[in-house]
């Protein structure tokens, strides 16, 4: 479905006929359904799906093949004394890191969890589309089956959205049928609500395969009325065309309290249907480990000490 | 399991120590109605019995504002401002720290689910205390004259839609203005205003300041025509307030009455799509949509309906209807059978007249009164549903086709409580709201309280403000 051809007109006409949210009343949905009380059963499922729906990341500087290869080890047994405990979605890291991460994942047995790459001058975006080009076509070169893009934020602030919508476009007509894009909206730096579900629509239209909200390098990142703005939008988008796009919430999240919020948002805005990895994903490296020791106290009815769960 | 299911989460009931009996609170003490006469309160969720509670008679209430009238002329009237604020103080602080204690009481006796009473009902009343205690000593500046002088002896006959937070609503400004209280709660929720009296106990409350007298409407108007009562503050039904209105016509006494409504919910083609559907469903589902000045009348232009609609409905299909004290429930019990069958019967009407009913797939409950929540479209002002309060999750969906007709049609009421607009224009906000008459207007928002705020309505919906200044000037006789 052709909403837009890419002309700036076609642009500014098709996301003029989006609602306009009120700021105050999705806080306030999003903090009603923060109030929802999950236990016992479904606290259980909540952990296992949420541990499912992970990019285990690793985006720093200090970012060395040692550590990259032990967080791929966690990501296939995240929980070495418990086979139960499901693998994570996907490992997440930096180009140059996506080789080592593809083979020792294949090494460790997580043959189907792919990696991500996050590419286009990420995190700033901040550099000519022949770079954003080679930055892609290598990551994907060297095994990257998902795409984690930023957008052009100066772009879309100055009102220029034809380019950051023809840059998703571009981005995805190399990805093809190699590789996810998911395209980082950084949410921090939109600030406005309404700016959020236009960046929302406007990926979407251009090809994104799961919008993301942020790149976990700035703050406020993943919160709830953010999600729930994005959801909104997913929703609303499989009604008008019939494609299911998935949410990507990344940085801040940290909690297994925070992911369980997550999933009800989930739940109760796109519904449940969304519910599961190819739909949603979580951006996050700490949370990894509250959900393990959250899920050995459901197991065992006590707090285990951090030192029964593994570093990474 | 398979899909996100909510286990239960319910809120144990371990906290609330109810008595086996009630007495009524007189003079600061529990005593029994003459001949010890009784009724029980039940659970509308389950229709176990609770308790046994003091069946006041005329002759209680007769002792009741005799109580009043002493502490009024020996003590309250004659203490001190600041003093007077350092009770309501007092009192509002119990009331946080016995919050959990009070909302499931409340959820309990009235049926409403524990999310509410635990995030609204109790935190407001609370508020309504804070509010009003530092108005004690500044009454001066309330607007009514340098000098302003309380009524004296007050009676409030109160409703079962929002027990402890009405009460809050009367007591509170009566106590602050220097009045004495005889109150009436509901006869199906009368267990928080019996826990409020021992709130007030705690608090060392002088005898006699507040007296909580339990019944029927024959102890209401026991207290409505008592000749030593100098002011009448009533909340409920319109049939009622018209009573109250002709029995002390002639006399001294002055009145204040928050009577029905019907509020038109205004939905212009610009809204805030999804913020919207929330504010729809807040307007009529919450509270069991046994709120005066619920939005039960969705006006929406006729160019968005069959989006809002859509969107409406599939909101609606995820309210969780069931045990009100599970946290994750958003519809409790309605209150009584027969306010069961009062919903039932208005809303049969809407059938009868052509319009259609709709409702998600829900399970009730076996045991209990319940309502699924449920919408009518098609509705036109001619349709009783249109018309007259229903005080149950029913909204009846009209349109219209300019902001002109909106505004003919939302006035086209004996009532005029509330209302709500919404739109993302801002001067559209403030015309609508110009032209409207009802007594509250939420723009982009609905069901939004706060004790600054005054409340109250136009026509049939009631007379005087309850909260804020105005509010407050209720309680007080000026000198300008």
């Amino acid at each position: 479905m052709h909403l837009i051809d890419g002309s700036a007109s076609s642009i500014k006409s098709f996301l003029k006929t989006l609602s306009p949210v009120d700021q105050v009343g999705a806080e306030a949905r999003a903090a009603m359904l923060g109030t929802r009380s999950i236990k016992t059963s479904s606290k259980s499922w909540a952990i296992d799906m949420a541990i499912s729906m992970i990019d285990l990341t690793t985006l720093e500087g200090a970012d060395t093949a040692g550590k990259v290869k032990a967080i791929c080890n966690k990501a296939v047994r995240p929980d070495p004394s418990d086979p139960t405990v499901p693998h994570v979605g996907a490992i997440c890291v930096y180009n140059d890191m996506v080789e080592i991460a593809r083979k020792q994942l294949d090494a460790a047995g997580g043959h189907e969890i792919p990696v991500a790459a996050v590419s286009t001058a990420f995190p700033s975006g901040r550099a000519s589309l022949e770079v954003k080009e080679r930055d892609t076509k290598d990551a994907i070169a060297h095994g990257a089956t998902e795409i984690d893009m930023v957008i052009d934020r100066g772009a879309f602030l100055s009102g220029d959205l034809e380019k950051v919508f023809s840059e998703i476009q571009f981005i995805k007509s190399i990805c093809g049928d190699r590789a996810h894009l998911k395209v980082i909206l950084e949410t921090g730096e939109l600030v406005t609500l309404d700016n959020v579900r236009k960046a929302s629509y406007l990926a979407m239209a251009a090809g994104a395969d799961f919008i993301k909200t942020s790149t976990g390098k700035v703050t406020p990142a993943a919160t709830a009325p953010v999600v729930l703005v994005m959801l909104e939008a997913v929703r609303d988008w499989y009604a008008m065309t019939g494609v299911k796009i998935g949410v990507k919430p990344a940085g801040g999240i940290r909690t297994t309290k925070d992911a369980i919020k997550q999933l009800v948002l989930v739940n109760e805005t796109a519904g449940p249907e969304w519910l599961n990895p190819q739909l949603f994903r979580i951006g996050a490296s700490a949370l990894l480990n509250d959900l393990l020791m959250q899920r050995m106290k459901l197991r065992d009815g006590h707090y285990a000490s951090p030192n029964y769960v593994t570093l990474d | 399991m398979m899909t996100f299911e909510y286990a239960p989460a319910p809120e144990s009931t371990a906290i609330v120590k109810i008595k086996s009996e009630y007495g009524l609170f007189i003079n600061g003490k529990f005593v029994p109605a003459k001949g010890g006469k009784t009724f029980t309160t039940i659970n509308p969720a389950t229709e176990e019995t609770l308790t046994k509670v003091a069946f006041a008679a005329p002759s209680d209430v007769d002792k009741a504002v005799a109580a009043a009238r002493t502490a009024y002329s020996k003590v309250w009237s004659k203490m001190p401002a600041a003093e007077r604020g350092k009770y309501l103080f007092r009192i509002a602080r119990i009331l946080q720290e016995r919050a959990r204690e009070f909302a499931v009481l409340e959820t309990m006796d009235n049926g409403k689910p524990i999310r509410e009473t635990r995030d609204i009902d109790i935190p407001l009343a609370a508020a309504h205390f804070f509010y009003h205690a530092g108005w004690a000593d500044k009454l001066e500046h309330a607007g009514v004259g340098s000098s302003p002088k309380p009524h004296g002896v007050v009676g409030q006959v109160i409703p079962w839609n929002f027990p402890l937070l009405m009460l809050s609503w009367k007591i509170a400004p009566a106590l602050a203005t220097g009045n004495t209280v005889v109150l009436k709660p509901a006869e199906t929720t009368p267990l928080t205003a019996l826990l409020f009296a021992e709130v007030c106990q705690q608090a060392d409350l002088p005898a006699g300041v507040v007296n909580i007298v339990t019944g029927d409407g024959s102890t209401g108007s026991a207290i409505v025509n008592h000749p030593d009562i100098d002011k009448i503050a009533f909340t409920g039904s319109t049939a009622v307030g018209k009573g109250i209105a002709r029995a002390i016509a002639g006399t001294k006494k002055s009145a204040t009455l928050e009577l029905g409504g019907k509020g038109a919910n205004i939905v212009f083609e610009d809204a805030p799509i999804d913020e919207t559907v929330e504010g729809i469903i807040s307007g009529i589902f919450f509270n069991q949509g046994h709120v005066c000045c619920a939005g039960s009348r969705l006006l929406v232009q006729e160019n968005i309906q069959d989006e809002l609609l859509e969107k409406l409905k599939r909101r609606i299909s995820q309210i969780r209807v069931g045990n009100p004290l599970d946290k994750n429930t958003d519809l409790g019990a309605i209150n009584s059978a027969a306010q069961l069958a009062k919903i039932h019967e208005i809303s049969n009407s809407g059938d009868v007249e052509g319009a259609e009913r709709w409702s998600p797939q829900c399970d009730l409950p076996g045991k209990g009164f319940w309502f699924p929540p449920t919408i009518f479209t098609g509705v036109t002002q001619a349709h009783r549903i249109a018309q007259e309060e229903i005080f149950g999750p029913v909204l009846s969906v009209l349109t219209f086709r300019t902001p002109q007709e909106a505004i003919e049609k939302a006035n086209n009421t004996p009532f005029g409580l509330s209302a709500g607009i919404w739109t993302d224009k801002g001067s559209r906000i403030l015309w609508t709201a110009k032209h409207l008459k009802a007594g509250v207007i939420w723009a982009n928002t609905f069901n939004k309280f706060d004790p600054a705020s005054p409340f109250g309505g136009y026509k049939e919906s009631g007379w005087g403000r309850e909260g804020g200044r105005h509010g407050l000037a209720a309680y007080l006789k000026g000198n300008h």
